[in-house]
């Protein structure tokens, strides 16, 4: 039987749901309105919350003092390299696991995941000296084969389970008419798996972008994504808490829109109806 | 033609044996149906025919030759899953064709030959849905199109039916038999059902742990079933087994009868007992009967008999219908 509930129910419920999505979207917004005042009205207290007055002059301000598309060029060659080369590994990684398993799969995988479980500080130090020793310091391509190595764990563990939902039968199907490994990839494998392949690039897209440990002590000016470029807002001069702002709001807008609009890549139900 | 022929074949996972050893010659053109408790080992007997799973040891041979070394896709045989396993991202008419397109057929000849299969199993209006967009009973029809298309030497069907609703499930039954007929191409169907069995098989293998218990057609198991296995799992209701100086009496450790077998009389001088239970079906009644010290007997009266629950009744069985068994289990002849 459905079940039911009273107007009076779907009513609060709904305004709870919307009380609680606005309270963890507030931080965002305030921080795009605080981008568009002065800094005296932007640490004023009490704060103006619409009330105040409108100004792109910091966003003017942030391009001027530092080149934005730079590092912006930077984010995207780091976030989408390290995510391309992750997946690389990750497929053929999370295919075998899950339909050729052994016992010690199980084991692999908690032994993967376990090295994110450590604080990359711990091996800041060695891997500083390692960088400097082969001169990737501030390099694009030090800097993806880190965030790579570092998100590939979470890519693994992602596909796996994406590929496990993937009925066995289905799969055997295509073996008895005759597919190769190869073809069961290409034409059956794949297209199933394009739900899970998008959401796991997605959000190491997301991961990757945001990622501020390694960008910020491995870099400083050629290869400094947007994570650079936001930290040197917050400098010895002071906080100016309206061009950190601007600058964040801009460096969030690039990967808020993917977000946005690949949506319905992340809701997944392509496989819903082949089995059953 | 698609003669398939089994020879010792073992199957073991570990230290598991699953298939103990499995001898069966399966003619052309013939439907063999495949029956036990689940966990017997007949699907794994059904997936190693296909290819799906590989032999520990013995043979298999189609049309005379050893296929143990041979891909599923070569062997020449096409398998309808349990769960359909239809591909979702194609539409009826690239999930039918698929098999042809990796053989490397032309275009047309895939879309003549889809097209013909689609005629067969009335499936034409939905060549171009989408799996999802289908109902149980026509995907199903898809994985049966996704079979015949290939023009195979044997059909392999793994519990085709079971996610059908019970009235589908009857018509289906109906209508694969009359395809496999009409088509006179081998099939192997697995079941747990026996009805199913009984109804589409012209042979049956009844398999018991891992082993084949009898090999034969569905008259043959019903009246000579080889031993106490196949008595009990072969008819429904189930036979009635007696144990003990009545059995000893007629020379045999246990002996069954059959419920259709027991003549039901409100008093006279057969086996004594109190009706516990009266199932009143109209076509058939079905008694359920507290026999003392013989336990609970089952009998089956065709049409209406008005007794009811705690009447006393006599049964007496059929002298030439009763099947005797010795200590371990086999039948006695003679």
């Amino acid at each position: 039987m459905a079940r039911k509930s009273t107007t009076q129910q779907v009513v609060i419920s709904t305004i709870g749901a919307w009380l609680f999505g606005f309270l963890i979207f507030f931080p965002i917004l305030w921080m795009v309105l605080a981008s568009f005042k002065t800094e005296l009205e932007a640490f004023a207290i009490p704060p103006s919350f619409l009330f105040f007055h409108w100004t792109t002059e910091n966003y003017a301000t942030v391009q001027e003092r530092s080149d934005y598309f730079l590092h912006a060029m930077n984010s995207v060659i780091i976030a989408g390299g390290s995510t391309l080369i992750a997946l690389l590994i990750a497929i053929p990684a999370a295919w075998s696991m899950a339909f050729s398993p052994t016992k010690r799969t199980k084991d692999i995988l908690l032994w993967m995941l376990s090295t994110k479980m450590m604080p990359p500080v711990g091996v800041l130090v060695p891997i500083y000296l390692i960088y400097k020793t082969f001169g990737l310091l501030d390099s694009r391509i030090g800097l993806v084969f880190i965030l790579c190595l570092g998100n590939l764990p979470i890519v693994v563990w992602m596909l796996f389970t994406y590929f496990k939902e993937i009925p066995r039968d289905i799969l055997e199907a295509a073996r008895m008419d005759g597919a190769t490994i190869g073809r069961e990839l290409i034409y059956v494998l794949t297209p199933m798996a394009i739900p899970g392949l998008a959401s796991t690039m997605l959000l190491n897209l997301i991961l990757a972008w945001n990622e501020a440990f390694w960008t910020l002590n491995l870099s400083t000016s050629n290869a400094a994504p947007l994570t650079t470029f936001i930290a040197s807002y917050s400098s010895p001069e002071g906080l100016f808490w309206a061009k950190l702002s601007a600058a964040s709001t801009l460096a969030i807008a690039p990967i808020l829109v993917l977000g946005w609009f690949s949506q319905k890549q992340l809701v997944r139900g392509l496989t819903f109806g082949a089995v059953k | 033609m698609g003669q398939i022929t089994l020879q010792d074949v073992q199957k073991s996972f570990g230290p598991v044996h699953i298939i103990k050893g499995a001898d069966l010659d399966i003619a052309d053109g013939s439907f063999v149906v495949f029956v036990g408790p689940s966990g017997c080992g007949k699907t794994t007997l059904l997936r190693l025919i296909a290819g799906l799973e590989d032999v520990s040891g013995g043979k298999i041979l189609i049309d005379g030759k050893n296929v143990v070394d041979t891909p599923p896709a070569k062997r020449g045989l096409s398998m309808v899953f349990q769960s359909y396993a239809l591909y979702p991202h194609m539409s009826v008419r690239g999930n039918i064709g698929f098999g042809l397109k990796m053989a490397g057929l032309p275009k047309d000849e895939i879309n003549r030959k889809v097209e013909a299969a689609a005629a067969t199993l009335n499936l034409t209006p939905y060549l171009d849905r989408k799996p999802r967009e289908l109902s149980g009973g026509q995907r199903q029809r898809v994985a049966i199109g996704r079979a015949i298309v290939r023009e195979p030497k044997g059909f392999l069907f793994d519990e085709p039916l079971s996610n059908l609703d019970a009235a589908l499930r009857v018509q289906m039954r109906i209508e694969v038999t009359r395809l496999q007929k009409q088509l006179g191409t081998t099939a192997i169907y697995v079941t747990h059902d026996q009805v199913e069995a009984m109804t589409m098989a012209d042979k049956i293998v009844v398999l018991n742990a891992g082993k084949i218990e009898q090999y034969g057609s569905p008259l043959e198991l019903y009246e000579k079933p080889a031993n106490l296995f196949v008595a009990g799992f072969i008819g429904s209701p189930k036979m009635n087994f007696v144990t003990g100086e009545l059995a000893a009496q007629q020379g045999a450790t246990t002996i069954g009868v059959r419920p259709e077998h027991l003549r039901i009389e409100r008093d006279g001088g057969g086996w004594q007992g109190t009706i516990a239970v009266a199932e009143h079906l109209g076509s058939d009644t079905f008694l359920y009967v507290d026999a003392g010290p013989l336990g609970m007997l089952t009998a089956r009266y065709i049409g209406e008999l008005s007794l009811h629950a705690g009447d006393h009744v006599s049964l007496l069985p059929d002298p030439a219908r009763i099947h005797r068994f010795d200590e371990r289990g086999n039948a006695l002849r003679g």
